[in-house]
């Protein structure tokens, strides 16, 4: 199949990845919204492809399973942190296999432009056991993304597609072609040994496994994305990713080895690369991974300092560790940072909180900047969903007059990825003093760029489809105390209602809710098309 | 043009830093040039400084520029120039508000971004049809009007 567009365009990676996936007849795309991944959903629903937003990525992939599982072609699209959460159902998905082609993009952000943590999740295909490919700019992504759809058929295994920052958002040429589609059309084939993992069936899955790296590795070895440019002889670089583009432009005149198949290594490739060079140095962004298993099969590869661990690589660090330059880097000068937005419905809870005082165990959006001044009001940060968990914890072991000032600050999208689970245990294990949990409901996923979630009501695409209401959950779940306020009210308002849910020694849940600034006038949009649907098709039931 | 461009457009959230970058890119595609674009989104929609880098020529590999490597540092904010400047090689051009002080008429304060590429694009090889065509081909409709003027708007900035 190929997109009814122009044959060369300027895509970023994030496009040129849903541009494969819809060539490739990709039946559903699921995921979760996280910087840099999330485009990549929409411009897949852009181009007419069905895509949905999960409430949390570990759904997202068991969905993906499910249609793999089923026959057909799936994407999984998330940032690098979402892998951890959807950790759980890939590790045993690489021993079940898939029949369906099923390829997992991990968006990960060196650098951390956006993210809580620079994990590299190329630990991921060593620690699952799963292929992965990694394009180095939008051209790739586009070929490999589609590669990765038919060796996922091929090895009947997910496969990751591991992009970066600056895979998934910078824009170059992209030249598309057609993609043969998937070899079967969906239709369930019982195979209980291969998709009931017990452990009797999970034994024998795990040696299958192994047998297909093995296999895997082989063909990596000759494969398209194993691209090897012989040039001098003095000097070879081996590469992966965007490191790979760097080190092309700093030194022109080495032979370089690019690694896109990046697990299983195609080892002997890699053996005769550096047999055919008098100096080989690996250039990885992150851990030194390559370095690190290069060595341990006997090769005399140079790897790169520890500090070139620390953010992102560009052309000057690349220079650096090719010419053992330790100096100092220039420190860039910082710029201004981000800040909420004037009128955010976020600003009047963060002064509110910072008036009186609170334990503010915090969560993961735009109001994560409810920690800057001139708020300061946030004390724990760690992961989704976490300021429940965390904040219940303090709770347990604070001095009751510490223990009593402690509240959870969530937001909506947060709350449905990873708040559940922090009520139910809420409920369960209340502390001594109660807890307060407060849901900063802005109707939308504003810090990825205002993608819906199961609390709007609406899909991907704005239409209106089921909703989970937040005061209704936490009633069903045992909470007597569920309060309602609008956070722009008054200051007034908003700090009677903290404090006497703080005084109250119970489990206490608030939802301020106010739309995002941002968001509002579309959310008015998507509410007026919903209710000119349904006058539409009461007109017609009428008539 | 046998030499990689590098063009840096910054300035805060908000401000079409991004959406300059992608006019300047488009025009540059259209010309049938090797073309590569990047910034960090994300935290930069809440009004913190944001960057683009845009490289073009015969053939681009990085798709970043390297610091003090900028032939042209174009900057929509005032403010954002002293933190900015050191990407700008050696005589290389600063493009700022500052620039557009001798613009004929009035100047819509949201199209400074497109009035600074008119500005640019008095530096560059790439023929006018093609930066209308690219400012047609990266706004709406009912916003191409208003950008095509600040363009030539900027262009009229510079003498000459």
């Amino acid at each position: 199949m190929v997109a009814k567009l122009a044959d060369r365009m300027l895509l970023s990676g994030d496009e040129a990845v849903a541009l494969a996936a819809f060539n490739a007849g990709v039946l559903l795309g699921t995921g979760y919204p996280g910087t840099p991944s999330t485009e990549i959903l929409e411009a897949f629903a852009a181009l007419g492809g069905k895509a949905q937003w999960a409430p949390n990525e570990k759904v997202a992939l068991e969905v993906g399973i499910g249609v793999a599982f089923a026959g057909g072609r799936s994407l999984v699209t998330m940032k690098h942190v979402g892998v951890n959460v959807a950790a759980d159902a890939l590790f045993t998905a690489a021993y079940t296999g898939v029949t369906g082609g099923l390829v997992l993009v991990s968006a990960d952000d060196p650098g951390m432009a956006s993210s809580q943590n620079e994990q590299d999740n190329r630990h991921y295909a060593r620690a699952a056991g799963l292929l992965m490919l990694e394009p180095a700019d939008s051209q790739q992504a586009y070929d490999f993304a589609a590669a990765a759809f038919a060796l996922s058929e091929q090895f009947r295994q997910p496969v990751l597609l591991r992009m970066t920052t600056r895979t998934c958002h910078s824009k170059s040429i992209v030249t598309q072609t057609a993609l043969p589609g998937p070899a079967q059309a969906p239709s369930f084939e019982r195979n209980i040994p291969a998709r009931v993992m017990i452990p009797a069936y999970a034994r024998p899955a795990h040696h299958a496994l192994r047998d297909k790296l093995a296999r895997a590795a082989a063909y990596a070895e000759n494969c398209a994305q194993t691209i090897v440019e012989p040039r001098s002889k003095a000097l070879g670089i081996i590469a992966s990713g965007v490191a790979a583009m760097h080190a092309r432009e700093v030194a022109p005149e080495a032979s370089l080895l690019q690694l896109g198949f990046s697990y299983p290594l195609p080892m002997q490739a890699i053996r005769d690369f550096v047999a055919s060079v008098e100096r080989c140095v690996v250039i990885e962004e992150g851990d030194r991974i390559l370095v690190t298993e290069l060595r341990a099969e006997g090769l005399a590869v140079e790897g790169k300092p520890e500090r070139f661990r620390f953010g992102e690589l560009n052309a000057d660090r690349v220079r650096r560790i090719l010419e053992h330059d330790d100096s100092p880097e220039a420190k860039i000068p910082g710029g201004k940072p981000p800040a909420l937005c004037e009128g955010c419905s976020h600003r009047p809870v963060f002064e509110a909180l910072n008036r009186l005082d609170c334990i503010v165990s915090g969560d993961i959006g735009c109001y994560s900047l409810g920690v800057l001044p001139p708020f300061t009001a946030m004390d724990t940060l760690v992961c989704m969903g976490a300021s429940i968990g965390v904040g219940l914890g303090m709770r347990h072991v604070l001095p009751p007059e510490q223990a009593k000032r402690v509240v959870s600050v969530i937001g909506d999208s947060t709350f449905v990825h990873s708040g559940l689970t922090g009520l139910a245990e809420m409920v369960y294990n209340p502390p001594p003093t109660g807890h307060v949990v407060l849901i900063v409901d802005n109707g939308t996923t504003a810090m990825t760029g205002q993608q819906e979630h199961p609390g709007t009501g609406r899909t991907l695409l704005h239409d209106a489809t089921g909703r989970l209401l937040f005061e209704d959950i936490a009633r069903a779940m045992g909470i007597a105390d569920v309060i309602t306020v609008d956070p722009m009210a008054s200051d007034v308002v908003l700090d009677d209602v903290l404090r006497q849910a703080l005084d109250s020694g119970r489990l206490v849940v608030i939802v301020a809710r106010r739309p995002c600034i941002l968001a509002a006038p579309k959310i008015r949009q998507y509410e007026r098309a919903a209710a000119e649907k349904r006058i539409g098709i009461a007109v017609r039931v009428d008539g | 043009m046998t030499q990689v461009i590098n063009v840096v457009v910054a300035g805060l959230g908000g401000q079409g830093v991004v959406k300059a970058s992608d006019v300047l890119a488009d025009a540059a595609f259209r010309c049938g040039l090797d073309v590569k674009k990047s910034e960090i989104h994300g935290m930069s929609q809440r009004g913190g400084s944001v960057a683009s880098d845009v490289r073009f020529g015969p053939h681009v590999h990085s798709p970043m520029i390297p610091t003090g490597q900028a032939d042209f540092l174009v900057v929509v904010a005032p403010d954002q120039v002293d933190v900015n400047r050191h990407v700008l090689k050696a005589g290389g051009l600063l493009v700022s508000p500052a620039s557009l002080e001798k613009v004929p008429g009035k100047l819509q304060a949201k199209s400074i971004n497109v009035a600074l590429l008119g500005v640019l694009s008095r530096s560059l090889e790439i023929p006018l049809e093609i930066w209308e065509d690219a400012i047609r081909g990266c706004f709406p409709e009912k916003h191409h009007r208003l950008n095509l003027e600040a363009f030539e708007q900027g262009r009229q900035a510079v003498a000459g």
